[in-house]
């Protein structure tokens, strides 16, 4: 049991370092992620970084080599991933193109469109984002009411309608795949077809959410009459649901590290904050009984992570363990961000950046992470995973699964 | 990256799991339960020798296996997994990690062949009543080499030949071995894991010898316990998953209103609830494991770590595991309460969670100190 890379990793990781060392960004060009809600100076820096990795085939490294990547092992990912995090490196808006979306238009398009797509997605020229959750579906993808139906020219062309909401990087992206209602008649899972669009269309509306953070990561999507041709349906008809569990499959790799305000912080934030009996709050018992639990979370998500590295260099699937991360991380921001704005008594309500301990860090933290634990499979929907997939039990009994879908009961 | 038993250990694991599932069904257990005067299972004991489990991390040259931690740490997840009742972890883990930690070589001659080969029985007697350790709580006292005291509860006290014992040599707290075949009376307490036996040891000029420095037995102690707590986190994962997979078995065989009860959403996250902490607790276990087989500088964190973690997912575990058996799980009849009666035996025997805590924020303030 160690930390120790095989031969064969640390040889790896020394020509990544030595790639890195002499191309990577020694200064960081912009500011933070939430800058690229904005596009700008940011994009540009992103954009020119991921076309740098890909000249040297590190954009995605487990792809095929005839498709621009190296034909590497997962854990030659993870090796790069963990080197080129060192540096001041732009933000990545790429990776729901290249983690879902266009691995979805590789295992379903013909040559020519793959052709057309793979390279400039690979070369961060052209952004992809995907079109899965609605209005009236979260949780429930396959709940999508956006519909297409065929034009009644005898084109074989699809005409969409509809919403999707919650779509990241919608508003700077190019294309993205959208999951369409194309039989009501059908039970839910089997009236839907996958389509890619252009999101340059005129019938295609992005409008920002206003978070109740304040910020903007995320769009509202409206079609309107959007003309696709038969030929960009990726899958058969009506098998679109299929087709979205190869999307998320290739969901990435959750081996990324936490980030933000954590128990460090903490500790040296109740350092400096009057407590009880004019001690600083670190001396105050409850207090240091919470630190240690956040603490003894993170390190065991730190080596549950380490646990899928170990099993991903063994060339083994990762077990279940992988599974747990989001789920203590979402509701541990949440507890946290709490409790150091509700150490500082009073004063814990001014969120001023100028004012607020860790420049109003821990604030963001209590903000943010309502939608941290919503986003990306709900708490709820997590335990049901963990409770199906991992341990086995039952799913949930389902009044849906074999009722046409136009017959369902909607609500609101 | 190499963070997980190897194929060896794992292989090791497994001959222990099937060992341990044929000598050591909870119907042995319940012997013990159920028999006010057997303190443990004899019979189990010395053929956990036989397999050489006692010495697994003891040197050769003191008749030992010589493995290592690592492996040590696969044979204490098993034997908390069938909630073995067996003076293990008082024996191996406490006076076998002290000895190898801070024995003479005389000591160490004279006990690990023994403790490898079953003879000898440890115990760690350092509590004398209700609340925290601290120097100004230990009474006993040695003085010319004799100890005189009162210490309880001592686990394993009724059965040891051999106890550690916290006491104070001219004011100073020190750790003293203490042969227990004369000058100490033993009382035999009732306890809330009667599978684990316990005594009130009452010393009255039994023969001492001091490990380590004098004055630095409170130091020592620590070292010892920072061992024992990683060790012990991983009999305590192996209780915890087994909980899991009653919880889980029971909840895929019970009907109520028409259903299974694994297909309500009440139950499934329960489930899923145990399932986070006993991998959270595992992680932690194995750092724990890497830093005692490698003496490393973080081991007073990673152990305080591990046992905290561990101590959260078997409590959790146990419980609700009662839980999801509804009044079935509350009987005598049904094992989930060796596993709650265990839990709380291992999460107090050395220091309850919140000594942890206090401990590991201890460290991290120095750490993190400037």
């Amino acid at each position: 049991m160690d930390f120790n890379d095989s031969p064969e990793e640390a040889a790896y990781r020394a020509e990544v370092r030595a790639w890195l060392e002499a191309n990577a960004p020694k200064t960081r060009t912009a500011g933070a992620a939430d800058e690229l809600e904005g596009g700008g100076d940011s994009m540009a820096a992103s954009k020119a970084w991921q076309a740098r990795k890909a000249s040297a085939g590190y954009a995605q490294i487990t792809w095929p080599k005839e498709w621009g990547g190296q034909g590497g092992t997962p854990i030659q990912q993870v090796i790069f991933n963990a080197e080129e995090a060192k540096y001041p490196v732009p933000p990545n808006p790429f990776q729901i193109g290249l983690g879902m979306c266009v691995p979805t238009v590789m295992a379903f398009a013909d040559a020519e469109t793959k052709t057309r797509f793979v390279g400039p997605a690979l070369r961060g020229e052209e952004i992809w984002c995907q079109l899965f959750s609605e209005p009236s579906g979260g949780s429930d993808v396959a709940a999508a009411r956006t519909k297409a139906v065929r034009a009644d020219d005898g084109s074989g062309d699809w005409i969409i309608s509809g919403q999707k909401v919650w779509t990241t990087g919608a508003q700077f992206s190019n294309f993205g795949i959208v999951i369409v209602r194309t039989d009501p008649e059908a039970p839910k899972h089997k009236g839907m077809t996958m389509f890619w669009v252009d999101m340059s269309d005129p019938g295609i509306e992005v409008r920002p959410i206003h978070q109740m953070s304040g910020g903007s990561g995320f769009n509202e999507v409206f079609f309107t009459d959007v003309r696709v041709k038969d030929s960009q349906r990726l899958g058969a008809v009506n098998d679109g649901w299929k087709v979205s569990l190869v999307t998320l499959m290739n969901e990435r790799l959750a081996v990324g590290g936490p980030s933000g305000a954590g128990w460090s912080q903490f500790l040296e934030a109740a350092r400096g904050i009057t407590g009880f009996d004019g001690a600083p709050v670190i001396k105050d018992q409850a207090v240091r009984e919470k630190l240690a639990d956040w603490y003894v979370q993170t390190k065991g998500l730190e080596h549950t992570r380490n646990r899928t590295m170990t099993a991903l260099s063994r060339g083994q699937t990762p077990g279940p363990e992988s599974s747990i991360g989001k789920v203590v991380a979402a509701v541990q921001m949440q507890e946290l961000g709490n409790a150091a704005v509700e150490m500082l008594d009073q004063y814990g309500i001014i969120n001023d950046p100028a004012l607020a301990p860790l420049k109003g860090g821990f604030h963001a933290s209590l903000m943010g992470a309502p939608g941290l634990r919503i986003a990306g499979g709900t708490d709820e929907i997590l335990k049901n995973i963990i409770a199906e997939r991992v341990l086995g039990l039952p799913g949930d009994i389902r009044v849906d699964k074999d009722v046409a879908f136009k017959d369902l009961p909607t609500g609101r | 990256m190499n963070f997980d038993f190897s194929d060896d250990q794992k292989f090791l694991k497994n001959e222990a799991r099937k060992f341990l599932e044929a000598n050591c069904p909870t119907s042995r257990v319940r012997k013990v339960l159920d028999d006010d005067a057997k303190a443990y299972d004899a019979e189990l004991w010395a053929a956990v020798a036989g397999q050489g489990w006692l010495g697994a991390a003891i040197p050769e040259q003191h008749g030992g296996l010589g493995l290592g931690h690592i492996e040590l740490c696969a044979i204490a997840e098993e034997l908390g997994r069938v909630v073995a009742p067996i003076p293990f972890a008082s024996t191996v883990y406490f006076l076998a990690e002290a000895l190898m930690l801070a024995g003479s070589d005389a000591q160490k001659a004279a006990l690990l062949p023994k403790i490898a080969a079953g003879e000898v029985i440890g115990c760690v007697a350092t509590s004398e009543g209700p609340g925290l350790l601290s120097a100004a709580a230990v009474h006993a006292s040695v003085s010319g080499g004799k100890l005189s005291g009162v210490k309880l509860p001592v686990t394993d006290g009724d059965i040891a030949t051999h106890a550690l014992v916290l006491a104070k040599e001219n004011g100073q707290p020190g750790l003293f071995l203490v042969e227990m075949s004369s000058g100490v009376t033993r009382e035999p307490l009732q306890t809330l894991d009667p599978t684990r036996d316990a005594a009130k040891l009452t010393f009255s000029g039994a023969s001492a010898e001091r490990l380590g420095a004098a004055g630095e037995g409170l130091a020592l102690l620590e070292q010892v316990t920072d061992r024992a707590a990683v060790l012990l986190a991983f009999e305590q994962c192996g209780g915890a998953d087994r909980c899991l997979e009653m919880a889980k078995a029971y909840a895929l065989e019970r009907y109520a209103f028409g259903r299974l009860i694994g297909s309500y959403q009440a139950i499934k996250h329960k489930l899923a609830d145990i399932y986070v902490k006993n991998e959270l607790a595992r992680s932690n276990a194995y750092y724990g494991a890497w830093a005692l087989n490698t003496n490393a500088p973080e081991l007073p964190i990673a152990a305080s770590a591990a046992r905290i973690a561990a101590s959260e997912a078997f409590w959790f575990g146990a419980k609700e595991n009662i839980q999801t058996h509804g009044g079935i799980g509350f009987t005598w009849e049904v094992d989930a309460h060796l596993y709650y009666r265990r839990s709380r035996q291992l999460s107090l025997v050395a220091g309850a969670p919140r000594v942890w805590k206090e401990r590991l924020v201890s460290h991290l303030e120095r750490r993190n100190a400037a």
